[in-house]
């Protein structure tokens, strides 16, 4: 009986070693991005984002300011925590990147090819969606996200973005739940949180804009998902298909009253 | 053309806090591309600063420094109000100046 006891004793020392070891390495990661404080990388996209949305350019020798993120035309607080959404003007539900294409097309003339071509920055290479998308986003920061999904688009796209979270496929019968179904696991340094749950999903979600300090790059929620599929090694996700609006909304919504803190750090 | 610095500069006490982020590729030259071809060199070599025309800071750059580097320092002998100069120049001849008023 003693010996069961001690055996016992010693499994809960393992287990409360192997929380204090993970803890301790979460806090090492929060001290390091403390050390950033305010001076994050980001914010030079986010200057870069405000001179593209105010400077003419394209075609059509056109600003950006006319463009309706959903609040109104030319609103940019508090929009990107209200996204994705239905639009009438286009008929579909819309993240702030296909928004922001759809405006950069309309107003300023560039072609649908021209922009996507360039929607992932790689040092000189530069990406204006990317660049805009932190410039908007951090115009929400301290806004709860709010997603009422009142729209019967938004409703199916949601349920679609659900299907798509737990969908199991690929040569590794991998889905986002994989990774993404449970609390307090890591891949490498970086948690993972559960994002079928409120709490997960609010710690992930609010923080995206964010900086990687592994590629010198910012990225956004449309490249974490598309980098998502290329990981589980799946067809490639299309920049604003159905499937990556759903997962954007399916995100969102879950995260709902969580409060924005983009552009972070990361890894 | 490359992307305005980021500067603020503070005055607490008798000293000005700088903080500066530059954005740049700092390209060490040692990197191979996916064709495995090597990534030139590009990185900045000299950063000044200077206060009303009186330089504060001059350093020696080399390829260990980051990219869209970060780069924090204090000063004495300066006044609200007076503008901060900052330069980079880096491998390819290319530089950039930034100025800010001290808050």
């Amino acid at each position: 009986m003693g010996r069961w006891l001690a055996c016992l004793g010693l499994a809960a020392a393992l287990v409360s070693g192997a929380a204090r070891a993970a803890d301790a390495t979460e806090q090492a990661l929060d001290e390091y991005r403390d050390m950033f404080g305010d001076e994050n990388p980001a914010e030079l996209w986010e200057l870069r984002g405000q001179a593209l949305w105010t400077e003419k350019r394209g075609p059509r020798q056109a600003d950006l300011t006319a463009c309706d993120l959903g609040l109104g035309p030319g609103v940019v607080a508090g929009a990107y925590a209200q996204l994705p959404r239905w639009f009438d003007d286009t008929g579909r539900v819309e993240d702030l990147e296909m928004r922001l294409v759809t405006c950069i097309t309309r107003l300023q003339g560039y072609s649908e090819a021209e922009v996507l071509a360039r929607r992932f920055g790689d040092g000189d290479k530069k990406s204006d969606l990317e660049a805009l998308s932190v410039y908007i986003a951090k115009a929400s920061s301290g806004q709860p996200v709010n997603i009422p999904l009142r729209h019967s688009a938004e409703q199916r796209a949601y349920a679609l973005g659900e299907a798509a979270f737990f969908y199991r496929a690929g040569p590794h019968d991998f889905a986002c739940a994989t990774c993404h179904g449970d609390n307090g696991k890591r891949i490498r340094l970086q948690a993972m949180n559960k994002l079928s749950d409120a709490e997960g999903a609010r710690r992930s979600y609010t923080q995206i804009p964010a900086y990687r300090t592994s590629q010198g790059e910012v990225r956004t929620i449309g490249w974490r998902l598309y980098d998502c599929f290329r990981q589980q090694r799946l067809p490639e996700l299309r920049f604003g298909s159905e499937v990556a609006v759903g997962l954007s909304l399916y995100l969102a919504r879950n995260a709902e009253g969580g409060v924005m803190a983009a552009p972070s750090i990361k890894r | 053309m490359s992307d305005p610095m980021r500067i603020r500069a503070v005055l607490t006490g008798d000293k000005v806090d700088v903080k500066i982020l530059m954005g740049h590729v700092m390209e060490t030259g040692q990197r191979k591309d996916a064709d495995g071809n090597v990534v030139p060199a590009h990185y900045i070599v000299k950063v000044t600063a200077s206060c009303n025309g009186r330089e504060v800071l001059d350093a020696d750059w080399g390829p260990s420094v980051s990219k869209n580097p970060y780069l924090a320092f204090r000063f004495k002998g300066a006044a609200k109000g007076d503008k901060l100069k900052v330069t980079w120049t880096d491998t390819a001849g290319e530089s950039r100046s930034d100025e800010v008023a001290i808050a």
